[in-house]
């Protein structure tokens, strides 16, 4: 792939964002008018993508890219082959029919600009995700999809449910791209591989490998999130607290799908072993009987499309982890009808509430005549989603009983769970498109008409994409399906089912299915009545679990925040002092570093211990000082002790700084403590003095044994040896120390005036500001009388 | 002699770190004095003692002859003792308007910024 051609790619992967920056102002100045240009930025997309299906229809893939942090090796890659162009065209393509359905939905709407921008940005983050192939180019993609569905569920902030839902969302999708963030980085380290296309070339290393089930299941995680596999389904059906372009284009079409991609993506890599053959049937299945006995059980468009969503994404999973050529058609058949049927219907249950007022199906009648187009465009996609012919729907199913139909008990299971749930999502189809349409009409909150053509092309393109599909399957599988189902299977994997049945089981499980549903369509309400019975026994389920996490969360923080920063001073300074008493002492102790015994000193004098020892006394008398001003003279014993020590050792300008330092100290603590009318004494309980007293010995055992282990050790005189031979020719001082500070390092002496400058002004507001309310005033108080504590 | 001062540094420690643990302010602004002098003296020995001779070029010479003190850590200390004197000043008069303004000099008494009946926060969203 040349320079040129490299460099339009990465203009494609760029568009949706740079259309996002525009958004608000073209909004601005062409009201709703604005979705039309805008859309041209997905429909630039598609046609892009298009042009490359002939290179990869052939077996060809793309790829390219640019060095991102060369240091630790990540790349920004991506790759295209069947598969992702297969989602990067519906992306693109529903994308373009999306925004165009946004103008018109949300017309005359105050924060469409806002809206129409969190949309493109969505679709950038998940056409990234789709054609990245290095793993942190997919894993920031993949976040940033979290992130821009947590804006647009949670679009309408005003409402409670509206931000519980985004919350709700973000929390389950972005934990499940950190276990997934830990799983790609597991596989980097075990195998050396940082990307897709590398991983798919590199056959049974992962499966071979120690780590895959650790890998797996960290993967699964990031899919089973994202794609809303039970019992992490609840955030789906919530996050349709979202203006219904978003639950048409991202609950449905494209960002659900996002984990149904990644297992796809993964299965020659990861596929093919026990774990993945149980796994993903086992909670695909599960998914699929638990989404449509919910989803029945809703009276909400909305909802109830949303449930089956859920059941659908379970049966993809199960198909993608079966293990057969023709279970991975079937996935990747289903796949595209569901995205062309789902995201028509979504739109079609949106434009009924536009123009009636309602999504409550049991308050909608006879909007047939009011509605044609939108009746037209509902019924098509409900026939392909109830898996009938002439709709590519029929050819998904079909294949979906050809890859299911075998006699073992295994095979049997999961044929029956097909059946149920493809007859429930019938029952569903049927709901949502003819109850609202059939019967005499009824009163609805708005007078229904027919909405604008920005509300109907949407659902007429995508119902009549789901019929051309099927029409020309010959055309469509040599474009799509097989050059999809070759990069899922890993191997060339032709598709070739058309609408002509041949007689045989699946066509026979069709029809089962197709009877099941009517029968169950008929009796909706009694089953919507049982199933309500039933969960309302069962009364708890993951969406309220959820709360009760949330809050608990809370509420250990809480907890723990009250335990660890109880607001008192003294607890800060012990756990301080306790911490780096514990980390001198313990990589002493643990690495066997204690200093040597140390031998008595021969050398020392008299004088210097009679010092050492008068310092040692002022400390005793400090701590044990009755009263504050005794305390307070003591602590200028052991200053001047250390001044002398200064002195004795060679230091004369350390030690005239510390006398008169001490000095101040002492003078301004004594005239500072008899202003304050205090007790004479601080009284500390015996308890406090021995954890007090334990930490403290602690601390100047620590610092004793860390000083005697240095001064054991050899001392680097390099920058003495410096100083002492240069001091004169350099900087012509005689004193060495003066030249250090003036000269060699006189911009750190600047930094040293500088603080002490400001701890001056600091003083000279502290005492200037006052507050309003004082409560005591000691500073207009004579200077207090020579009491017995004075005197003491 | 190292170890002896090592010894005495140790019990500068001690005498901060237990002065600092109070309640009150006075005792752990006199901490606060001790530990300066204790980090001091740590630098001071780290840096090897020599009896008697300061860091001076005696006059007409380029270099000293004998083996004088370390002058390095000395310039580092005198930094530092200026500076944790006005440190020591500013937390003396912080401690003096605390009392002024909340008649207290008990630390745990001070719970302006730190409420002790701070209520759980909201469980809703």
């Amino acid at each position: 792939m040349g320079a040129e051609a490299a460099g339009t790619t990465l203009a494609m992967m760029l568009l949706p964002f740079i259309a996002a920056l525009f958004a608000p102002f073209l909004v601005r100045q062409l009201k709703q008018n604005a979705a039309w240009v805008l859309a041209a930025a997905p429909a630039a997309i598609f046609i892009y993508m298009l042009a490359h299906l002939d290179a990869v229809s052939a077996g060809g893939t793309i790829t390219g890219g640019f060095a991102w942090i060369p240091s630790i090796g990540v790349d920004f890659s991506w790759y295209i082959d069947g598969l992702s162009l297969t989602f990067a065209l519906l992306i693109s393509g529903i994308g373009t029919l999306i925004v165009i359905y946004a103008g018109g939905y949300l017309k005359g709407h105050p924060q469409l600009g806002r809206f129409l921008s969190f949309i493109l940005l969505f679709m950038g983050a998940m056409l990234g995700l789709v054609l990245a192939d290095n793993f942190l180019t997919l894993f920031v993609y993949w976040e940033l999809t979290s992130i821009t569905s947590f804006l647009l569920i949670g679009f309408d902030h005003t409402r409670e449910a509206s931000r519980r839902a985004a919350l709700q969302a973000l929390i389950v999708t972005g934990g499940g791209g950190l276990l997934l963030l830990a799983g790609l980085l597991l596989v980097w380290n075990v195998t050396g591989i940082g990307s897709m296309s590398e991983l798919l070339a590199a056959g049974d290393v992962m499966r071979d490998s120690p780590y895959y089930l650790a890998a797996l299941i960290l993967v699964l995680g990031g899919a089973f999130t994202k794609s809303a596999q039970f019992p992490l389904h609840f955030w789906l059906p919530n996050a349709m607290e979202a203006p219904t372009p978003v639950s048409a284009y991202l609950h449905s079409a494209t960002m659900v799908k996002a984990g149904v991609y990644l297992l796809m993506r993964l299965n020659p890599a990861f596929g093919d072993t026990v774990a993945w053959e149980t796994i993903l049937p086992v909670f695909g299945g599960t998914t699929l009987i638990v989404g449509t006995l919910l989803a029945v059980r809703q009276t909400d468009l909305k909802l109830m499309l949303a449930y089956t969503t859920v059941s659908s994404l379970g049966l993809l999973v199960m198909l993608t982890g079966f293990g057969s050529e023709h279970a991975i058609e079937a996935a990747v058949l289903y796949l595209v009808a569901h995205s062309l049927f789902k995201g028509c219907l979504f739109m079609v249950a949106g434009t009924i509430d536009h123009e009636a007022g309602t999504r409550d199906v049991t308050r909608l009648r006879g909007l047939r005549a009011a509605m044609p187009i939108t009746f037209a465009a509902a019924l098509a996609a409900a026939v392909s989603m109830a898996g009938l012919p002439p709709f590519f729907g029929f050819l998904a199913k079909e294949e979906i009983y050809y890859a299911l139909w075998a006699t073992s008990p295994w095979a049997l299971t999961f044929t029956l769970v097909a059946i149920v749930g493809n007859a429930l999502m019938l029952v569903i189809g049927f709901a949502v498109a003819l109850k609202p349409f059939l019967g005499s009409p009824v009163q609805t909150p708005k007078h229904a008409h027919e909405g604008p053509v920005m509300l109907w092309l949407g659902p007429v393109v995508l119902a009549s994409a789901g019929l051309l599909a099927a029409l020309l399957s010959g055309f469509f599988h040599a474009g799509i399906s097989t050059p999809m189902a070759s990069a899922v299977a890993g191997e060339a994997t032709p598709v070739s089912i058309s609408l002509i049945p041949s007689i045989g089981m699946p066509l026979f499980l069709s029809i089962l299915t197709v009877a099941v549903g009517i029968g169950a369509y008929l009796a909706v309400d009694q089953l919507r009545g049982a199933i309500a019975k039933v969960l309302a026994a069962i009364g708890w389920g993951p969406d309220r679990g959820f709360d009760q996490f949330m809050r608990g969360l809370v509420r250990f923080s809480f907890r723990a925040t009250a335990l660890l920063q109880p607001g008192r001073l003294d607890f800060y300074v012990k756990v301080t002092f306790a911490f780096i008493a514990l980390a001198l002492l313990l990589p002493m102790v643990m690495f066997d570093e204690l200093p040597q015994w140390p031998a008595w000193p021969s050398d020392i004098r008299f004088h210097e211990l009679a010092i050492i020892g008068i310092g040692i006394l002022g400390l005793f008398a400090v701590i044990v000082a009755k009263d504050r001003l005794t305390a307070i003279v003591s602590l200028g014993i052991q200053g001047f002790a250390v001044a002398l020590i200064f002195m004795l050792f060679g230091a004369p300008d350390l030690s005239f700084t510390q006398f008169m330092v001490e000095t101040l100290s002492v003078v301004i603590l004594a005239l500072v403590m008899t202003r304050l009318r205090l007790n004479a004494s601080d009284y500390r309980p015996t308890g406090e003095r021995i954890v007090s007293g334990a930490i403290a010995i602690a601390g100047g055992l620590a610092f004793t044994l860390y000083l005697l282990k240095v001064t054991q050790g050899t001392l680097d005189m390099r920058l003495t040896e410096f100083f002492n031979e240069f001091s004169r020719p350099i900087a012509h001082g005689a004193n060495i120390v003066n030249v250090i500070l003036v000269d060699f390092r006189g911009t750190d002496t600047l930094g040293e005036i500088a603080v002490v400058t400001v701890a001056g002004l600091a003083i000279l507001a502290l005492l200037r500001v006052r507050t309003r309310h004082r409560t005591r005033s000691v500073v207009d108080a004579p200077i207090a009388p020579r009491t017995a504590e004075g005197e003491a | 002699m190292e170890p002896v001062l090592a010894i005495f540094v140790g019990l500068l420690f001690t005498t901060a770190i237990y002065l600092m643990t109070s309640r009150h302010t006075i005792r752990i602004l006199m901490g606060v004095a001790v530990l300066g002098n204790g980090v001091n003296l740590l630098i001071f020995t780290s840096g090897r003692l020599t009896r008697d001779v300061p860091p001076i070029i005696p006059a007409g010479l380029d270099a000293p002859l004998i083996p004088i003190a370390n002058p390095l850590p000395q310039a580092l200390i005198l930094t530092a003792i200026v500076i944790s004197f006005s440190f020591f000043a500013f937390l003396l008069v912080l401690g003096f308007r605390a009392y002024q303004e909340l008649a207290t000099d008990d630390s745990r008494d001070m719970r302006l910024a730190e409420p002790a009946d701070d209520p759980l926060p909201p469980l809703g969203y």
